[in-house]
């Protein structure tokens, strides 16, 4: 078992072995392998140094996997440490370009520049992602060299249950999940009763577009383990779950390693750093249902049962997990307390706005330059996010709208782009902030088949046990699926915003209640657009394929035949050196053939 | 069944382990499905009736109650892939391997499902084969994903 001092003597010792601390004596290498790096190819780049570091003796070189830094785009990267110097940073290593560093910068000293990036981060602020692509997630000393578990040794020696919820409280922290609520709220609700309670994790993060609890987890994952400690100091419980879903395997390994080290320091389980407080946490893996991001669903599915939503009040903080007092916060929240508790609630509540403190995490994905994952101060600008920081909207093409909040949320325009970040803001905008995900779309991007898409997830993942969401969502997407068809009436959109209504109304959960949001939003600011598909019969975006044919221009077309290889239905017809034409029967639209043709023969027109 | 037991026995024969349990065992099974006399088996231990076992598996998407293939590939139908193109990569998947989603080839080799946002938004379009996922997709790096596979077997 571990005791303060202890605690202070690893912090020391790692800052020097893994060469962490800024008067390192060796160099440090550090390779992002989270699933974005893993994907790109990160583990044979990492073996490559590994093997170097044991064959060759480079002495004092030390080498770590990391999590994200959020420039996904750019992966495999790799960070290099030289004492005394500023950290390079390579992009997209492979391999051979592994080679060259070890064989140049590693053993001579010199930069391979032609590799390297200077990663921006101007405007960025880094509170819940502090950690992530810095340290190793799979080594508890790591994160205690960079002050983890300083945070809960302050609150069991110097803070009352009381104190540390009104220093949550007074940081003005809310939950960083979908809704905003109040976390020090949470926390006190769940205080004033007493007998079993639990602290729960949600890392079932499903919203499409976002996935920084999934960066956090295999980035950083003690910062989460070493929160939940905190709150069930805060509320007097001594179980915790996190619930996570089974399609992040890195992150439940890494997650699995870090609850072993910790109940083997002694910082989970009884009397953590001496003192009488015992605390656990395990892990519960969900298995594929969206609804269980849902809190009380997620508290059903812990129970082992199917994860349906069941009616509040009672809220967790009173009757949650087995019918218990239970706190349940997202990821990226936890993430957030531990620094809370070490710089104070007066420095956090001194960023972001008035209404929203602190900073948020944004999973830039579709149609941007600089895709990966942000954290931005509350009240940062989508023009400063999309074009800033997100480097604009990819090829040159127009900024149309950026989807927020995933299924819950909206649509925002272009013409609001000068809007503030903030919980209420959004929500005024008809979106929400939601977890996080930030789906950037351009003019090529059809409005009408973006909420059609996003009702067919809702559809599919509405659990059935209540109506108005089981059947109501499904009648506006058969609705939608008209207007994409070319089928649409006049009438439809009156009953597409009546359904909207009830189903808000009516839905037993946040899933069904919010469902509607991504037509609402979009039926207010690009009405237009649903008015084209239904008036004017055309899709001015020219997604939604019936209304488009594809043509191979006659004069253009040189018989190269590459455009009839690649097509996956055999739709155009004509063999080398023949006129070739597409049989609008069999084309089903897929564009690859435009992609293809070396002469752009091959048109997509409006019917 | 020993393996069934030996699950059983390591989640305490607990029922609100149920998920964990099936999660496992689905694993264990080598063909990615929970056979029916497994749940017989876990739904009498637990003292669940079998109705309410099923209940639980066919709520959640990741659970199979037929085999499914020796890869199991999963599409990402979420809004970052589908913008970024999903739809095409679903198109030569199933081209290439000759069936449609839900379906696993007469060889036993693949399956083909949509499937739910997996958070690999970053390298959109993405598809997982197992827990390996795989991203920024063109038809020559799924050819030659697909042959890999088939090299593998």
């Amino acid at each position: 078992m571990l005791t303060l001092k202890q605690l202070d003597e690893i912090r020391e010792k790692t800052l020097t072995a893994a060469n962490l601390d800024n008067n390192r004596k060796g160099t440090r290498i550090v390779v992002g392998m989270a699933t974005c790096g893993l994907a790109a190819g990160a583990q044979p780049v990492y073996d490559l140094f590994q093997e170097a570091i044991d064959k060759k003796g480079l002495g004092g070189v030390t080498i770590a996997q990391s999590g994200c830094i959020g420039t996904c785009s750019l992966e495999p990267i790799v960070d290099v440490y030289v004492p005394g110097k500023e950290k390079i940073t390579y992009i997209q290593v492979n391999p051979e370009k592994a080679q060259r560093i070890i064989d140049e910068h590693l053993a001579k000293n010199q930069v391979v520049s032609e590799f390297t990036k200077d990663l921006d981060f101007t405007g960025q602020e880094r509170i819940a992602l502090r950690n992530c692509g810095i340290i190793n997630p799979e080594d508890i000393n790591e994160y205690i060299a960079l002050d983890g578990y300083k945070a809960i040794a302050k609150v069991l020696n110097e803070m009352t249950p009381a104190e540390l919820i009104n220093e949550i409280k007074k940081s003005g922290l809310r939950g960083r999940g979908g809704a905003g609520f109040p976390t020090g709220m949470k926390w006190q609700f769940a205080s004033t009763s007493t007998g079993q309670k639990y602290v729960c994790c949600n890392a079932d993060e499903g919203d499409p577009g976002a996935y920084m609890d999934r960066s956090v987890l295999e980035g950083d994952p003690h910062s989460v383990l070493e929160a939940m400690a905190i709150a069930g100091y805060a509320i007097g419980a001594n179980q915790g779950y996190i619930y996570v879903r089974a399609e992040y395997p890195v992150a439940i390994k890494r997650l699995d390693i870090a609850i072993a080290q910790a109940r083997e320091a002694g910082l989970l389980g009884k009397n953590i750093l001496g003192t009488d407080f015992e605390f656990d946490i395990e892990l519960r893996l969900g298995a594929g249902a969206f609804v269980c991001g849902e809190e009380t669903a997620l508290m059903t599915s812990i129970e082992g049962k199917r994860g349906e939503p069941r009616p509040r009040p009672p809220f967790p903080a009173i009757k949650g997990l087995f019918a218990k007092p239970t706190i349940l916060n997202n990821v990226e929240t936890w993430a957030n307390i531990p620094p809370i508790i070490l710089k104070g609630a007066d420095w956090f509540a001194g960023i972001g706005t008035e209404r929203s403190k602190g900073t948020k995490v944004f999973a830039l994905v579709g149609k941007i330059n600089n895709i990966g994952l942000i954290e931005v101060p509350m009240g940062t600008t989508m023009r400063t996010v999309i074009e800033k920081i997100g480097g604009g909207i990819a090829n040159g093409k127009k900024f149309k709208a950026a989807q927020t909040g995933g299924p819950s949320g909206g649509c925002i325009p272009a013409e609001k782009i000068d809007t503030p970040i903030e919980y209420e803001t959004l929500i005024e905008l008809g979106s929400m902030m939601g977890s996080g995900g930030m789906i950037v779309m351009d003019e090529d991007n059809c409005i009408v088949d973006v909420a059609r898409f996003f009702l067919e997830f809702t559809v599919d993942e509405s659990c059935g046990k209540c109506p108005p969401c089981r059947i109501g969502t499904k009648r506006m997407l058969q609705l939608l699926e008209k207007i994409c068809n070319n089928e649409g009436e006049e009438s439809d959109i009156e009953v597409l915003e009546n359904l909207a209504k009830t189903i808000k109304a009516g839905a037993l959960c946040a899933l069904g209640q919010t469902a509607p949001n991504p037509v609402l939003s979009t039926l207010r600011y690009f009405r237009h657009e649903y008015d084209a598909h239904i008036k004017e019969k055309k899709c001015p975006a020219g997604v939604c394929k019936a209304f488009m044919k594809y043509v191979i221009d006659k004069d253009k077309c040189t018989k190269c035949h590459i455009c009839a290889k690649s097509c996956p239905t055999n739709a155009i017809i004509g063999n080398p050196k023949e006129t070739h034409y597409i049989d609008p029967e069999l084309c089903i639209k897929c564009g690859l053939c435009i992609t293809k043709c070396p002469k752009k023969a091959i048109e997509k027109t409006n019917n | 069944m020993e393996k069934v037991v030996g699950v059983l026995q390591k989640y305490g024969c607990a029922k609100e382990n149920l998920i964990q349990i099936m999660l496992e065992l689905q694993k264990l099974s080598g063909n990615n499905c929970l056979p029916k006399d497994w749940v017989a088996k876990v739904a009498e231990t637990l003292e669940l009736p079998l109705s309410k076992v099923y209940g639980v598996i066919t709520f959640y998407s990741m659970f199979h109650t037929e085999p499914t293939g020796k890869y199991f590939i999963e599409v990402c139908k979420s809004g970052p892939c589908h913008i970024a193109g999903a739809e095409n990569v679903l198109h030569m998947l199933e081209k290439e391997l000759g069936i449609k989603p839900g379906e696993t080839t007469p060889d036993g080799c693949f399956t083909l499902t949509k499937s739910s946002c997996f958070g690999a938004c970053d390298i959109a379009p993405a598809i997982k084969i197992g827990e390996k996922v795989f991203g920024n997709l063109t038809k020559d790096k799924l050819k030659e994903i697909i042959s890999s596979c088939r090299e593998g077997l």
